[in-house]
């Protein structure tokens, strides 16, 4: 397949950055020239080859780097992984379904062997071999939820559904937009929505929980998010703010072109064959905007969302204070030409 | 409805009603300072089936976050148990062997400080009790028990926002956000970008 993964940090010196191939593959979320909430869910189904919808969980060349940043996370702060007792059998569907996904979409790098209950799973890239038992715990490190998530990039969550409601009561948190796994673990939907403006009002998670309460298993659905970060910091932590807040005031036009990062959060939701609960995976995308500048459709949008956005949404997202700053650098490359339809770049 | 006023706020914000007798094979009241005059106000409504219900009924209180001490009403109504408390910790292992022992049909009313009745209602929580089993009325202090996101730690009787954490000193400020789980409001550091920029604290909750 010729990738190779990349040697790259994501925090103090920061070295990630995008190959000219993962920038044309980037998940850029706009479908149009501006922006409103919405429940924009679409089927999950395997998309155009070589973009990130082509399988089930997107490999990309960030993988290595990504897996040892969440493994430094989860050393320096282990409640970043917490699974209610009830939800170990979430843990091992989980498990299934991205220990399947991998083997069958990526057979270069990842095999799945199962004799009964006895599997075998080999990971080339992190150079991991496990044989253990299916549905044993103890024949694994940890708990099934955290040790397959310690090998599959972005964040995950688990919710139990009952009283018709999703209760968010498991999850692997650690490439976040500003959210705490620790404080909002074992809340019900709207509790651990409560604080997004405007959705509420909107009715858009009234809708959004019909929706998933039906969710079937084997037709996942996903959707977008998206945010702003100041250097290509996966842990946006609550826990960390005091650490990471202060760079949002170092941004300058010399500089911003390089240490300013669209983050776009590729949302999928599978329902569980076992447990009955929704996995939630929350995947991580950034992209500099002097890298994003470089297909100038996206170029062109970006500038004109930034600029007419809603502020009560820039607050909410947390870059206000650099908003006429993003606005000035992107005009540069916004001619005022239209934009074609969809978030495809042109050819 | 609730007694006390509340601003709008967040859906993650509990609200509070107004005891009211229900039938049960056990009743247990927990409550702290002025959430006293609630249950005495719920017996008065029980009128001529007040008796049989106190024959049932386990009474625990403690003072509220100011002192508030109304024992006296409390223990003259002459539940089949009452028991004061100097404090919601030293009553926390006594609610445990209760809500252990409990059978079906226990109803648990719960009144007073948001602080008391968080704490009070994630025993009953744990214990596994079903959530419509729970009645909360809110009186009294408007204080809030609150987790800094940063440090963990939580501080007790919050009335002004922001506040200094006694734990790890930040700067907070307190979100409506709140857990269950940790039975807590959330504070966030206020002066994270610019610090040493912290607006003069306000008393919120009195």
């Amino acid at each position: 397949m010729g990738l190779e993964f990349n040697t790259e940090t994501f925090r103090n010196d920061f070295t990630f950055k995008n190959s000219p191939r993962a920038i044309r593959r980037f998940p850029f979320p706009f479908d149009r020239d501006d922006y409103m909430y919405s429940v924009n869910m679409e089927p999950h189904v395997p998309g155009r080859p070589g973009s990130v919808f082509e399988h089930m969980f997107d490999v990309d060349e960030h993988y290595v780097a990504e897996m040892r940043d969440r493994a430094q996370v989860l050393a320096d702060d282990p409640l970043r992984c917490q699974s209610l007792p009830h939800m170990e059998l979430a843990g091992w569907d989980l498990l299934e379904l991205i220990m399947e996904s991998k083997a069958r979409d990526y057979p270069q790098w990842f095999e799945l062997h199962k004799n009964g209950n006895r599997w075998h799973w080999i990971n080339r890239p992190m150079e991991i071999e496990q044989k253990f038992t299916f549905l044993d715990p103890t024949t694994l490190p940890c708990g099934p939820m955290e040790y397959i998530t310690r090998q599959a990039q972005g964040d995950f969550t688990l919710q139990d559904q009952r009283d018709d409601n999703l209760w968010i009561e498991a999850g692997m948190v650690t490439t976040q937009a500003d959210w705490s796994l620790d404080f909002d673990i074992g809340m019900s939907f709207h509790e651990w929505h409560a604080p997004v403006p405007k959705a509420h009002q909107m009715g858009v998670f009234d809708r959004a929980l019909k929706f998933l309460l039906k969710l079937q298993h084997g037709a996942p659905v996903r959707r977008f998010n998206w945010t702003m970060t100041v250097d290509p910091l996966l842990d946006t932590s609550p826990e960390n703010y005091p650490k990471w807040g202060p760079t949002k005031t170092t941004l300058t036009p010399e500089n911003i072109g390089n240490r300013q990062h669209l983050r776009v959060e590729l949302q999928t939701l599978h329902r569980l064959p076992r447990s009955n609960a929704i996995a939630f995976p929350i995947r991580c995308y950034l992209i500099k905007f002097e890298e994003l500048v470089t297909i100038p459709k996206w170029a062109r949008r970006l500038h004109r969302v930034i600029r007419d956005i809603d502020p009560e949404l820039s607050t909410y997202k947390g870059f206000i204070r650099n908003r006429e700053l993003m606005v000035q650098y992107l005009s540069q490359f916004d001619d005022g030409a239209p934009t074609s339809p969809g978030w495809w770049p042109d050819e | 409805m609730t007694k006390t006023l509340f601003e709008p706020s967040i859906r993650s914000r509990p609200v509070y009603g107004e005891l009211s007798p229900r039938a049960g094979s056990a009743h247990l009241f927990i409550a702290d300072g002025e959430g006293a005059e609630a249950i005495t106000d719920m017996f008065a409504k029980a009128g001529a089936d007040a008796p049989a219900l106190l024959a049932k009924s386990h009474i625990i209180y403690m003072p509220g976050p100011y002192g508030t001490d109304l024992s006296a009403a409390l223990q003259a109504l002459g539940a089949a148990q009452f028991h004061r408390a100097p404090s919601f910790n030293a009553a926390e292992l006594r609610i445990r062997k209760v809500l252990t022992d409990a059978h079906m049909g226990l109803q648990v009313y719960l009144a007073g400080t948001e602080t008391v009745i968080g704490l009070a209602q994630r025993e009953v929580m744990m214990a596994g009790l079903p959530f419509e089993a729970v009645q909360t009325e809110h009186r009294g202090s408007l204080s809030r028990r609150v987790q800094c996101v940063h440090c963990k730690g939580v501080t007790e009787n919050v009335t002004t926002d922001p506040f200094v954490c006694s734990h790890c000193g930040l700067n907070l400020f307190v979100r409506d956000h709140y857990s269950r789980r940790l039975a807590a409001f959330q504070g966030v550091n206020i002066d994270a970008e610019d610090p040493g920029l912290v607006p003069a604290a306000v008393e919120r909750f009195k």
